[in-house]
């Protein structure tokens, strides 16, 4: 990385009219310009940006699980599992965009310190993996219970008999207040669990992803995850789902109605008229909770709606299953396939070994990975969309309580305020009903989110640099090197993408080769999962990245490109699947790439080809 | 046993069990393709035939007296016997019956092959060849781009009489090898007419990866690319899935052919438009690449490869395999562990954290 320049931190210059953009964000995620020996150590770190999980700038307040994962990711490898050579990642913002540096032990004798402590702590989890999981699964179960079960309540005009009777002793205002702290609560302890087992199943993973490129320096990423992989994994559970409810359609002889009854509403009213459709509305309903809540983004940023909040998402999807049911296709992943392919890689890469010793080493580390993997794959559906899904509409509820009092305008301004920003608003809507004054608030915030705004559309309209500071020559943390594979390579692609003047005149993009295979077809760009019933058989799918709810699309593409993701997401797992050719993280393929456009996808260089 | 058996026979009938009255070579070319590896396709004629035409032409008694004045040590006495002996094998007529056993099967590879009078190789495959230290006979005799009956007819007997040449006649009798006993076959083999060609390794040489196989392919015969004289188009294949995980596509500035009147190769410069194109398609490669790891599993050892394709076979054949040998610079190596054994898992995730990972 020696050769690749990149900026101060301290240079990157404020986007005229966005001046006291600061205050938008916690004080401790700006660079420092006043202290001195903040100041050196930013320099001296080096700072990339997190796109893979930021593919647009921090709202206010959905910077929460950015804040969530700093703190917990961090913890669990300074102080918990004492990783020996890493701490913690550090976190930054540049006008809204997160820049990120892993944190070194620097001191030897303490990296040897901490050897004897990781060797017990991490052991003790590898040893017990399988227990520790399942109580992990039980307190995912109950957090997401508690917020379920936690209630928003509004204000009334005067308190209610009972709380006299009952000798409650406190107000709904106080309530307010309680409730926003233990909602914010369950989403920070949440994030605690998120981080429990994910660094250990990434340590496991990165050394044996290791071992294999130093016995074949050829193979390929996308291998390895591949061997270690599950067949039966929760994430695809939502879309399991719609295919058994599509079958369940078809053998009910209820197909063509489901495809012809228009929206949700619609199709619940036709069904509910008849015995055979009161049975399939009752499976559709059943399936809702949990696997509805599947998110159709990443579930990181609060716009990010679950199939629960549109339920003509799902049943779009659905229909794609319906068609494909009444032409004769197997709707099913070819389970069989999948692990037969996974078993034959195992073997066949081992049978190249050349030594028993290294055959040795193979079992073992391929064993571990194998026993952490499904940690790693399952983890989202729990935090990033079950739980998340549920945790913005509590805090819509804050908000509609907050419109009612005339501190925004509208719901979804919500997110221009900081979370410490609500529990102050909170404060002083509370105490303004409780003492019959008016709250300043009103007079505040709905000037101050409108500027927020437009603050929010320049930086949306910036490119931020891909890294800050000074690159170090080793990095040590595990997250760091699968989830954002900082290699020279993707260090020059980053260099390269900044100097892209004129997205009209690009012709070549590059990103991770997610899924092996070419393809060259018409592109089709969905930005969100909304817009995928636009897919026409054969074409090639763009998007800013998937998840498992857009899993219909890929019924019908023979390839996709995303902006976002690594060799483990969503899109190159399932193109891997199904045989189709993935390139994931290429930045910007959905500003560069328009539908219509002819496209060639090589799935084993990660480059993509525009035809101009 | 059909009687043409005792004389001709297709490769794809040799095997091992046959070497005996098809030679080594030939034999070898059997099993290869009954492990499903395309050789170039051809007959032998039989050591059956080599005896019947001695028997016919009355030579025995003839070769006998011939060497009987040779002395090992007198190399100008083993010349002299060799000049002769080849001379009278070379200009006897062979019987009619076995011209026609050879020349049906001419027609027939020509046949398949969809040219007339195909051009061929005409070796010697000889059977002694497995003696320890008799390895000089492979180097026996080895004509190229015949054509027509009457030039295989030719060159067989240059094969036959290769049997006589002064190294191999003091050889024998130095080590009181029975004359009688000598015989040898003679294979037939369709040339290869390369539309592309190159070399291909089970292993790749860059790094040792025995998991990828490396493709090296330019315009017409394979010497450009074994030569050195120009930059192939490059391949890597993944062994393990077939898939093609990176292609360097050259600019090819030379290629060979041969030229069918003179026999001889001829060098070319490669046309401005073509240099630069992928010379062989992508199904090709993994075609190429399925059939290195065939042969490496044929052998149990990495192997070095020189294939062509073919311009006259039809699509579903034209990828043949001219030569393998096993591969020597990495496969010499004494096989170490790659990494340092450890006693679980756990050791290995510590050690790995200690290393960290090099970005520069």
């Amino acid at each position: 990385m020696g050769d690749q320049k990149f900026p101060s931190p301290h240079e990157i210059e404020t986007i005229p009219g966005t001046e006291g953009w600061q205050r938008m964000y916690p004080y401790h995620y700006l660079f420092s310009t006043q202290n001195e020996e903040r100041k050196a150590y930013e320099e001296n770190m080096f700072w990339f940006n997190d796109g893979l999980h930021y593919p647009e700038p921090m709202y206010p307040f959905d910077i929460i699980w950015d804040e969530a994962w700093f703190l917990a990711l961090s913890q669990f490898n300074t102080r918990i599992f004492m990783v020996p050579p890493a701490m913690g990642v550090d976190h930054r913002i540049i006008n809204g965009n997160i820049y990120i540096t892993p944190v070194p032990v620097s001191d030897p004798a303490e990296i040897q310190a901490r050897i004897p402590q990781f060797m017990e702590r991490a052991g003790y989890y590898y040893e017990h993996w399988d227990e520790l999981h399942e109580n992990w699964e039980k307190k995912m179960r109950e957090i997401i219970n508690d917020l379920k079960c936690l209630e928003v309540k509004t204000l009334p005009q005067m308190e209610d008999l009972s709380v006299v009777r009952e000798g409650l002793g406190i107000s709904s205002g106080y309530e307010l207040l309680a409730s926003y702290d233990k909602l914010i609560d369950l989403g920070i302890r949440c994030w605690q669990y998120h981080f429990e087992f994910l660094n250990l199943g990434y340590a496991a993973y990165v050394t044996f992803v290791d071992f294999c490129s130093r016995v074949f320096p050829d193979l390929p990423l996308q291998k390895i995850s591949q061997m270690v992989g599950g067949v039966n994994v929760i994430i695809y559970q939502p879309d399991e789902e719609l295919k058994k409810l599509a079958k369940l359609a078809m053998q009910t002889g209820l197909g063509d109605q489901i495809l012809s009854a228009g929206s949700i509403d619609n199709v619940t009213r036709q069904l509910s008229s008849s015995e055979s459709g009161r049975k399939w509305l009752a499976a559709w309903d059943a399936a809702k909770d949990p696997w509805f809540y599947i998110s159709t983004g990443t579930g990181w940023y609060h716009h990010d709606a679950s199939w629960n909040d549109d339920l003509n998402v799902p049943l779009n999807s659905l229909r794609v299953y319906i068609e494909k049911l009444k032409q004769g296709h197997a709707i099913d992943r070819p389970l069989g396939n999948i692990q037969a392919e996974r078993e034959r890689l195992v073997k066949e890469y081992r049978g190249l070994l050349q030594t028993d010793e290294d055959r040795n080493t193979f079992d073992q580390l391929h064993g571990t990975s194998k026993l952490v993997f499904p940690y790693v794959e399952n983890h989202l559906f729990y935090v990033e969309h079950w739980f998340h899904s549920i945790f913005w509409n509590k805090i819509r509820e804050v908000a509609a309580i907050m419109k009612d009092h005339g501190f925004i305008n509208d719901i979804e301004d919500i997110w221009y305020f900081k979370r410490s920003e609500i529990k102050d608003a909170l404060w002083d809507l509370v105490t303004g009903w409780a003492t019959g004054s008016k709250a300043y608030g009103p007079l505040h915030w709905p000037k101050e989110i409108e500027w927020r705004k437009g603050v929010y559309q320049k930086f949306k309209e910036w490119t931020p640099p891909p890294a800050v500071g000074k690159p170090p020559e080793t990095i040590t943390e595990p997250f760091t090197i699968v989830l954002w594979g900082i290699t020279n390579e993707s260090m020059s692609a980053w260099a390269k993408l900044r100097e892209i003047g004129d997205p009209d005149q690009v012709t070549e993009l590059t990103g991770f080769a997610g899924s092996p295979g070419v393809a060259e077809g018409i592109a089709r760009v969905c930005r969100s999962v909304k817009e995928i019933d636009q897919l026409q058989d054969g074409e090639i799918l763009v998007a800013p990245t998937t998840s498992p709810s857009w899993a219909p699309a890929f019924q019908k593409i023979k390839a996709c490109v995303t902006d976002v993701g690594g060799i483990m997401c969503h899109a190159a797992i399932v193109c891997r699947e199904y045989g189709m050719p993935a390139i994931v993280g290429t930045g910007q393929a959905t500003s560069i790439i328009k539908s219509g456009m002819q496209i060639k996808v090589d799935g084993n260089t990660g480059k993509v080809d525009i035809v101009r | 046993m059909e009687q043409r058996q005792k004389y001709v026979l297709w490769f794809q009938e040799c095997d091992i069990s046959s070497a005996p009255i098809v030679g080594g070579k030939c034999a070898s070319l059997g099993e290869l393709l009954k492990a499903q590896i395309p050789v170039p396709p051809g007959f032998t004629v039989t050591t059956a035939t080599y005896n019947r035409f001695i028997e016919e032409n009355k030579l025995d008694q003839e070769i006998k007296r011939l060497l009987k004045p040779v002395r090992p040590e007198d190399t100008a006495s083993g010349e002299a016997a060799s000049q002769a002996i080849r001379k009278i094998i070379e200009d006897k007529p062979i019987s009619v019956e076995l011209e026609d056993y050879i020349g049906e099967f001419y027609r027939l590879l020509s046949k398949r092959c969809q040219v007339p009078a195909v051009p061929v190789a005409v070796r010697s495959s000889a059977t002694m060849e497995d003696l320890p230290g008799a390895s000089f006979a492979g180097q026996q005799d080895t004509y190229l781009w015949v054509r027509g009956i009457d030039g295989i007819l030719h060159h067989v007997r240059k094969c036959w009489s290769s049997l006589f040449t002064a190294r191999a006649i003091a050889y024998r009798k130095k080590m009181g090898f029975a004359e009688q006993a000598v015989s040898i076959a003679v294979g037939i083999q369709k040339m290869a007419n390369a539309w592309t060609a190159g070399v291909m390794f089970t292993l790749n040489p860059a790094n040792g990866d025995r998991s990828t196989i490396v493709i090296d392919a330019n315009w017409g015969f394979g010497e450009s690319v074994v030569s050195g004289l120009c930059t192939p188009d490059n391949f890597l294949v993944n062994k393990v899935t077939m898939e093609i995980v990176k292609r360097t596509i050259s600019a090819k500035e030379c290629f060979f052919t041969t030229n069918f009147e003179t026999q001889m190769v001829e060098q070319h410069q490669c046309p401005a438009e073509r240099a630069c194109n992928q010379c062989i398609i992508d199904q090709e490669a993994i075609e190429l690449a399925r059939i290195g790891k065939l042969i490496e599993e044929h052998y149990c050892k990495p192997m070095d490869i020189e294939w062509a394709i073919d311009k006259d076979l039809p699509a579903s054949g034209r990828v043949l395999i001219l030569q393998s040998r096993p591969e020597t610079v990495w496969s010499g190596k004494k096989a170490e562990p790659v990494c340092k054994p450890k006693l679980s898992a756990m050791d290995h995730i510590v050690s790995g954290l200690l290393a960290g990972k090099k970005v520069k």
